[in-house]
């Protein structure tokens, strides 16, 4: 009997281990959109991908490619076609075969589907060819050399076939991909649920059989949450809270350089509010970038924790031009630039979207400028009316974040070439356009760089947009938590993240 | 007054117009809101063609009383539309939050009641004492408190320092009942303080009147003990006008918090109604602020039904 009770006791606790679920609960700063890889437009929603859509490409810490469905790619010598070798043997959570036809299907989709965002990002392919069922090949019309940096993201995410064309605009509500989990539920603004996939194709990297995305919209809550050990990973901890979590020895902090940037956009040539001084003197808009320093900015309201930088990219870039480097604060230089200028008084208006950050950012730019002689007025804006303010030219300066992207293409093309979508400024020089055609036609990197210095050297001197810093993307972990990567794009990689 | 079905009859029938002026004016204000949905729906890259879709898609282009014309009859037929931004009925989203909300709701108005009614006839009863004083500034507190530093404070020392209570979301009373206690003791403790002090000074003053009418004169000439005077008389017709006041301020209750879901995460219609407004998601705004004025009507009309019941005057 004694014996039996044993047995019994013992099999209980094998079954109470083999049970026992491990679970890793995230806390997101918002609300995701809708889960489709074709549609979605939130970052948010992108850190949710990272565990559901395995995408075509990935990128590590360096911003370099590396492979993830697709294990090589390859350019052919006329650089319009671009042939990507798939990984064997990868299914996706309804056990269909990830192949090439597979591929062609999602980014048909991803060029078809109504509504479509993910399009724009990969229009210039013409043909899709399914050359055997691993290998597929991509058609362009002319060279575009940040199509593959595209791949990394939401338009490389490939869908199961089956499950996209069953649910068709529903697919966002359970998306079904070949990432290391697959869909539980979202209950909206609450949480979102996933569980370990058995058959993932990397599947020895992953240690969890759960994870739980909870969106925690305030930063000291989220923190709080942290700290109480209700989430094990919070995403973008608060500037100010950061020595809190250093205080802490149960808490860790993790932090990378962004991809994206804060910048001024000046109002160039949009409508009535572009014919100013400002709008039509690039020494006006050289005497501000001269009146601001953005290393106090950094101080005092990001404790020195982001990157004050003058370019599309951060200075840790690699695609960063050092031969034009930031500018030191000079005030006289301001002034003086001012009265050549014939505008000794220069007053104008800043739009910004509502946010303490940016309200901060802002005040204290405001008293920077002063003291070269320059009233900024601020107006707060919430961010959709702002954005239409932007759009119709109702604005003479305006203080706006880009997310970034990985290819520096993706954060200068659309605000600075002529009549490109977002260039709410109504920049135009044909200069700057010949560079930054230049730079996307080849995949060349050295004549790519090469470009890009000379866009780099023509935006200096023009002055559309003054770029002040790179965010930092703040993570804070609970102490147990190893083996977590940190890309410069902010995602969170479950791949190698285990409890210690 | 009539009989009390033919009375409630009348009293829904007069609710329909209500609600039909509420839907207009939220449609009104929204078309008056700056910013574009289409604009802001095609996310950050902003393409052309996306926001050209997207306007042909909601069908904003069209006048105004075509949309509202279209709203009104879908809504007939029990269609709320779809939201923009989530892809998902808006029936469904509301259905899901509409627990939520109420149970945050009846919590919230269980801790006000527990605090309030009891506070407010102390401080009647023991009128110009220190429990007065106390009771008065207590009650102010609670009204003057930001409910978001309440909550954060709250977070602070429950969750941070004792751990005793989960600082933020939302858990299903069906999983886990103690563990969804547990998620809105402190949301509805923050959301119930400011109502406590509303009804506190409501009881009090009503307390006031009836404990120096002639009733409770004669009560006591009999006679009676102290005690039985304050139940028995003053209590309740002193709380009939208590009564209706809370029904309105649970109908306000039920609008949804924003700032206290925000600040605890929970996933209630003040949060889904701001996300709506800032993702100009026009369908999810209206289905909830249609939902909550019939939930308002409702309440008031639950509210006069108990008048009713209580205080035989009315039944004339």
């Amino acid at each position: 009997m004694k014996r039996l009770i044993a047995l019994a006791f013992a099999a209980t606790l094998a079954a109470g281990t083999a049970g026992a679920q491990t679970t890793l609960r995230i806390g997101l700063a918002e609300d995701p959109d809708v889960m489709d890889p074709t549609t979605a437009r939130t970052f948010v929603g992108r850190i949710v991908f990272a565990s559901v859509c395995d995408k075509l490409l990935d990128i590590d810490r360096d911003q370099k490619l590396v492979p993830q469905l697709a294990t090589e790619w390859s350019w052919s010598d006329d650089q319009k076609s671009l042939t990507l070798k798939l990984r064997p043997n990868v299914k996706f959570h309804d056990g269909e075969p990830m192949d090439a036809a597979a591929v062609k299907y999602s980014l048909e989709r991803h060029l078809n589907f109504p509504g479509s965002r993910r399009k724009g990002e990969i229009s210039q392919i013409k043909a899709i060819t399914v050359v055997d069922p691993l290998t597929v090949r991509l058609d362009l019309a002319v060279p575009f050399a940040p199509l593959i940096a595209q791949l990394t993201d939401r338009a490389g995410m490939i869908v199961s076939p089956k499950a996209a064309a069953a649910m068709g605009d529903k697919f966002g509500s359970a998306p079904v991909c070949a990432g290391p989990f697959k869909w539980v539920e979202r209950v909206q603004q609450d949480r979102i649920v996933v569980e370990r996939f058995a058959d993932y194709w990397d599947g020895g990297n992953i240690h969890f059989d759960r994870i739980v995305y909870q969106p925690v919209v305030d930063a000291t809550v989220r923190l709080a949450s942290l700290q109480s050990g209700q989430l094990d990973l919070v995403e973008r901890v608060a500037a100010t809270d950061v020595d809190t979590v250093k205080r802490n020895s149960r808490l860790r902090l993790v932090q990378a350089t962004e991809l994206g940037y804060l910048g001024i956009s000046f109002n160039i040539a949009n409508g009535d509010k572009a014919k100013t001084p400002l709008g039509q003197d690039a020494r006006v808009r050289r005497a501000i970038e001269l009146a601001i320093d953005r290393d106090a900015i950094n101080q005092v309201v990001f404790n020195g924790l982001f990157t004050p930088g003058n370019q599309w990219v951060s200075p840790q870039s690699p695609w960063y031009v050092k031969s034009v480097p930031v500018p030191r604060r000079d005030v006289t230089r301001a002034k003086a630039l001012l009265k050549e200028a014939g505008v000794p008084n220069l007053s104008f208006t800043l739009n910004l979207p509502s946010g303490s950050e940016n309200a901060q950012v802002a005040q204290v730019i405001q008293a920077m400028l002063q003291e070269a002689g320059i009233d900024m007025k601020l107006r707060t804006v919430e961010f959709a009316t702002s954005l239409q303010m932007a759009s119709k030219g109702d604005f003479e300066a305006y203080l706006i974040p880009w997310s970034g992207r990985v290819d520096p293409d993706g954060n200068i093309w659309t605000f600075s070439a002529c009549e490109a979508a977002q260039n709410d400024a109504r920049y135009c020089n044909p200069e700057m356009d010949k560079w930054l055609k230049e730079a996307r036609s080849t995949n060349d990197r050295e004549r790519r760089m090469a470009a890009y210095e000379q866009a780099a050297k023509v935006q200096a001197a023009d002055l559309p947009r003054i770029y002040l810093y790179h965010r930092t993307w703040l993570y804070g972990l609970s102490g147990k938590l190893q083996g977590f990567q940190s890309p410069p794009d902010g995602l969170i990689r479950v791949q190698g993240l285990k409890l210690g | 007054m009539g009989s009390l079905p033919a009375y409630i009859a009348r009293r829904l029938l007069v609710a329909l117009p209500t609600l039909l002026v509420v839907s207009f004016i939220v449609f009104g204000l929204q078309l008056l809101l700056p910013g574009d949905p289409a604009l802001l729906l095609a996310g950050e890259d902003r393409d052309p063609e996306v926001i050209a879709y997207m306007r042909r898609l909601y069908r904003l282009d069209e006048p105004i009383w075509v949309q509202y014309g279209d709203w009104v009859l879908r809504v007939v037929q029990g269609d709320l539309g779809e939201s923009i931004r989530l892809k998902e009925s808006v029936g469904s989203l509301i259905g899901a939050k509409l627990w939520v909300t109420a149970e945050l709701a009846v919590l919230s108005m269980l801790w006000a009641v527990a605090i309030g009614i009891p506070a407010g006839i102390l401080s009647a009863v023991k009128r110009d004492t220190i429990w007065d004083w106390s009771a008065s500034a207590v009650g102010l507190a609670g009204l003057s408190i930001p409910n978001f530093w309440l909550g954060i404070m709250l977070i602070l020392f429950f969750s941070v320092e004792l751990g005793w209570l989960p600082a933020s979301g939302y858990v299903s009373p069906w999983e886990d009942p103690l563990g969804n206690l547990a998620a809105l003791a402190m949301p509805s403790f923050v959301l119930g303080s400011g109502v406590a002090a509303v009804l506190m000074r409501h009881t009090r003053s009503a307390m006031l009147t009836v404990l120096n009418a002639d009733y409770i004169r004669t009560a006591r000439a009999k006679g009676l003990a102290e005690k039985r005077v304050v139940r028995r008389h003053a209590l309740r017709n002193a709380l009939v006008p208590v009564v209706t006041l809370g029904a309105i301020q649970l109908g306000e209750l039920l609008g949804g918090a924003v700032l206290t879901e925000q600040v605890f995460s929970i996933p209630g219609f003040g949060k889904l109604i701001v996300d709506a407004v800032f993702n100009r998601d026009y369908a999810v705004v209206q289905g909830v602020v249609l939902v909550t004025a019939l939930a308002f009507i409702l309440l008031n009309l639950v509210a006069d039904l108990i008048y009713f019941l209580v205080n035989p005057r009315m039944r004339g």
